[in-house]
């Protein structure tokens, strides 16, 4: 399992054949990708700036993944997350599952990036035209994650 | 001693990163740490405010109102997470 938390960018392809190594078991793998748009709420956001608070986010996403190993399974998993100051079409995060077949990597992806955003200790605050603001947790977040 | 962290919207609205506090006798949770620092009135009584989404973690784990609060402990006031 991989779980990182940095400021630099990550390389997709790169993250993936770490991922799947020389394992002859992997015959999928599920990724997600998240990045920053430039429209949020109705406003211009110019520049984001993304806080954590360490340690307990990094024990948070390994407890994350450890769920989704005991509800799929999966061969291996990689979850990146950037912090610091990003902008519009930078990635922010990287969510990667390997599995023998593609519904339990799908599944895993996808429950993974849900428990994500509404666990893991991150914030996002934003720069808008109008000044800076903290974004406020969504609704629909809370749902995406109370479905699984 | 308890150090307490502020994360987020909550550091900026009451202006500092954290701090070291003496815990009054009577204060063992979560539930009970939250009343203590809404007394102190302004910001930490709005922000604080029964209703207002604040989440807790003690020692780096999700914590809840009845969560035991002990000398030693760390515990962070965040809002909601907004990662991903």
């Amino acid at each position: 399992m991989v779980v990182r938390v940095q400021t630099e960018d990550f390389d997709v392809a790169r993250e993936i054949a770490l991922l799947r190594g020389s394992d002859a078991r992997v015959g999928a793998v599920a990724s997600f990708i998240g990045i920053v748009r430039d429209q949020n709420d109705a406003a211009t956001v110019r520049t984001l700036t993304l806080e954590h608070y360490p340690g307990m986010t990094e024990k948070a996403l390994v407890g994350i993944v450890d769920e989704a190993r005991r509800r799929w399974s999966i061969i291996d998993a990689a979850v990146i997350h950037r912090v610091g100051k990003l902008a519009p079409t930078d990635q922010i995060v990287l969510v990667a599952v390997s599995s023998a077949h593609r519904g339990d990597a799908f599944a895993a992806c996808e429950f993974i990036i849900d428990f994500l955003k509404t666990q893991a200790p991150f914030w996002k605050k934003e720069v808008t035209p109008d000044g800076e603001r903290w974004v406020e947790a969504r609704t629909s977040d809370d749902e995406a994650a109370a479905r699984w | 001693m308890v150090e307490l962290i502020y994360l987020a919207r909550l550091r900026d609205r009451f202006g500092l990163p954290g701090e070291s506090v003496a815990l009054p006798g009577d204060v063992a949770d979560v539930g009970a740490l939250l009343a203590w620092l809404r007394s102190r009135g302004g910001a930490w009584s709005s922000e604080l405010a029964p209703g207002r989404a604040v989440r807790v973690a003690v020692n780096k784990d999700v914590a809840r109102a009845d969560t035991p609060v002990r000398t030693g402990d760390e515990v962070a006031l965040f809002p909601p997470v907004t990662g991903g």
